[in-house]
């Protein structure tokens, strides 16, 4: 029997997954596939809430609403993400993190 | 009406002059020399003034305190007004001369009309806050007309050390104003005052009278005193003041802010006759200061300098006659009665006439001998320029007191308040700075004037111009008639009435002169150079080296310490230790921020753990 408890490890395991992705690796693109990793282990989260709180018999869809506008904002991040890693590398003529230091104190 | 007119002019003539000299240009000199003549016309109208205390703008006004700008009209101050006015007028004139060649003229004119309004607003200053104000500006204006000719090192010297030694006698007037200021509830007016000493809460039967609270207010006034009229000890910068244009010398330093400290004396005589100890010390000051200036006058060689002494003495002669009256007076011994007249402001107006012509003489003299000052290289000048010999003559005879010239009176009347005073040295040390007086004169004028010239300076002098003689001459006139009631009633003179029966002062000031002048004829008479040699009255008593000693001992001693204090407190504790804590504070955390952005999502997550931690585990242990 797969109860809720279940959903949400492997959804915390992907979010860490996607967080360790974040901090360690060294090429933006990657960095970037980890992020939308992360916000996938959140839609899983939200699905296995809906699915396991029962309104008169049904789903609660109130979740899987909100499922719907993350991976609309998540498009729409894409968009701009990708745009800023084109212009970054037209500046700095590469990908990696450790080059981009601007925000040093 | 008059008083603002004659306060107001000087000033928006000074501030012409001063700021719009550029766009006047040469109507900047005749704006001033204008200004002061339509004053003295003033002021002949204000001899005619009632007695009053007029405000002339309210100019403090906190809670109950006020200090308005004032002008208390008196005889006092119309007699002192007329002696400003008319000797600043006559100062303009001669400087128009004098200051011929100068290149700076604007400003030598400018300043001297700031000085008018100053001395103008002490002369009519109706409370002590005002006079103080007043007092102050003549102290800056003295200090830019000392210091006119600033490219020269001792000018710029002089001027420094006139304003220094004053700013000490001008903190103790303050210390002093404050005193009465808290005794007399905040209200310093001067006729407040003088009433709160004679019948108020100040007076010496009155409860809580404190004799030395008394002492103290006067000692502290008399200090601003024994700063702005040089006594001693603080005489030291009136000789160097003859740095200065010699016009300035005359005015400034010889007839009217000098004399200031003695007007302001006379002023809060009050104060001085509560104090029997204030009132002898204020005569021994002016006593001694009569005497060593004398002394140190009849062995200076610069014309300038045995005037500047001479100066000294006199003012010493006022200082010790304001003292004797307040002694007098406290004896019980009033012998002038209901007669307004004061023997200190008799000779203040005598000499305020004699000694402007003697220096704006010397100035003629310097003007024709082409800047010499040295009366070893004059002599024999008497042929040359006759006009100025004569008014000189007039002017030494005045002032070593020859009857019936105004000095006598003057003098005679000083040696007679000694006398009265009940101490026996004032009266000795009087006739004695007399004689004294009487020697040093004579051997000013056998130097200068007889005898054959000693360089082609003095060969080839001729008589100033006719600008710089008409001073000399009308000045000349007062000196001989300005005792006299013919001249001294109308003019407001604070002449006191001749005292009989005292055939003691007469005969010790006739003895004096006959001993001095006779002494510096036979000593004097055909010499080249100076038969007399005492080092000790040549060098001022080692006044100056004193006082270097005294500040390179203390002073500097002293500053050593303080910087210390200040390296460690101000410096180390107060401001180096926060500063550096703070750096290093900002060091720590400045190396979280690195730049990178994985170390921020490190800590993002690392925060967000922690926030969980604290939620899930932490909170509800403590009850939440």
């Amino acid at each position: 029997m797969i109860t809720l408890g279940h959903y949400l490890v492997v959804s915390g395991m992907l979010f860490a997954l996607g967080l360790a992705g974040v901090i360690a690796r060294r090429n933006i693109l990657i960095v970037y596939m980890c992020l939308e990793m992360m916000l996938s282990a959140a839609n899983l989260a939200l699905v296995g809430f809906s699915r396991f709180h029962l309104v008169n018999g049904l789903p609660d869809y109130t979740a899987q609403s909100l499922v719907f506008f993350t991976i609309t904002v998540a498009a729409a991040e894409v968009a701009v993400g990708l745009a800023i890693i084109v212009a970054l590398f037209r500046t700095k003529q590469s990908v990696d993190v450790e080059s981009v230091t601007k925000l040093q104190g | 009406m008059h008083a603002s007119i004659i306060l107001l002019l000087p000033l928006f003539s000074a501030l012409a002059v001063l700021l719009g000299h550029r766009q006047l240009k040469g109507a900047a000199v005749l704006i001033s020399v204008g200004s002061s003549i339509i004053s003295f016309v003033a002021c002949l109208f204000f001899l005619a003034a009632d007695d009053d205390n007029k405000l002339l703008l309210p100019f403090i006004h906190v809670g109950q305190f006020q200090v308005g700008i004032e002008a208390l009209i008196d005889q006092q101050s119309r007699g002192m007004m007329f002696i400003v006015s008319f000797i600043g007028m006559l100062v303009h004139i001669f400087s128009l001369g004098y200051m011929k060649d100068d290149d700076a003229k604007p400003r030598f004119f400018g300043a001297l009309s700031l000085f008018m309004f100053s001395m103008t607003g002490i002369v009519l200053a109706g409370n002590l806050i005002m006079m103080f104000i007043f007092w102050e500006l003549v102290g800056l204006s003295s200090y830019l007309l000392i210091g006119h000719w600033y490219q020269k090192a001792s000018a710029a010297e002089a001027c420094k050390k006139a304003f220094l030694t004053n700013r000490i006698g001008d903190f103790g007037f303050m210390i002093g104003i404050l005193l009465l200021f808290g005794a007399n509830g905040g209200n310093v007016n001067l006729d407040d005052l003088g009433s709160a000493f004679t019948s108020g809460p100040l007076r010496p039967d009155a409860p809580g009278y404190s004799a030395g609270f008394t002492t103290a207010a006067a000692l502290c006034i008399f200090l601003g005193a024994v700063g702005k009229s040089a006594q001693f000890p603080l005489h030291v910068w009136l000789p160097d003041a003859m740095e200065g244009p010699t016009p300035v010398s005359a005015l400034i330093h010889a007839a009217t802010m000098v004399a200031a400290g003695v007007y302001m004396l006379v002023r809060v005589s009050f104060l001085i006759t509560a104090s029997p100890l204030a009132a002898e010390i204020i005569a021994g000051i002016g006593c001694v200061t009569a005497l060593l200036a004398a002394l140190m006058a009849t062995q200076q060689n610069d014309i300038k300098r045995v005037l500047a002494y001479s100066t000294l003495s006199q003012l010493g002669y006022m200082v010790m006659a304001v003292g004797a009256v307040a002694m007098a007076a406290q004896h019980g011994h009033d012998p002038h009665g209901p007669n307004p007249g004061h023997p200190a402001m008799f000779h203040l107006y005598t000499h305020a006439f004699f000694k402007a012509m003697l220096f704006l003489g010397s100035g003629a003299i310097i003007y024709a001998c082409h800047h010499e000052q040295d009366i070893w290289k004059m002599g024999g000048l008497r042929k040359h320029m006759p006009v100025t010999f004569w008014t000189f003559a007039i002017g030494t005879i005045a002032l070593m007191g020859v009857p019936p010239l105004s000095g006598f009176w003057s003098k005679e009347a000083v040696l007679g308040t000694a006398y009265d005073s009940g101490s026996n040295i004032l009266f000795h040390a009087g006739s004695i700075t007399a004689a004294l007086t009487a020697f040093y004169m004579t051997r000013l004028l056998i130097v200068t004037f007889f005898g054959k010239p000693r360089t082609d300076a003095a060969h080839h002098a001729t008589e100033a111009p006719m600008v710089m003689i008409l001073p000399l001459a009308v000045l000349a006139l007062f000196s001989i008639f300005s005792a006299f009631d013919v001249l001294a009633t109308p003019l407001q003179a604070l002449k006191p009435p001749h005292v009989e029966g005292h055939q003691t002062v007469l005969f010790a000031s006739l003895v004096a002169l006959i001993v001095g002048a006779g002494g510096a004829i036979y000593l004097y008479r055909g010499k080249t150079s100076d038969p007399v040699n005492i080092k000790l009255f040549a060098n001022k008593f080692y006044f100056d080296e004193i006082y270097s000693v005294i500040v390179r001992v203390c002073q500097d001693r002293l500053a050593w310490i303080v910087t210390g204090l200040e390296r460690v407190f101000v410096d180390g504790l107060i401001a180096r230790l926060p500063t550096a804590i703070i750096a290093r504070l900002g060091a720590a955390t400045r190396m979280l921020q690195g730049g990178h952005l994985q170390g921020y999502t490190f800590l993002l997550g690392g925060g967000v753990i922690a926030v969980v931690y604290l939620v899930v585990f932490v909170l509800p242990r403590l009850g939440h």
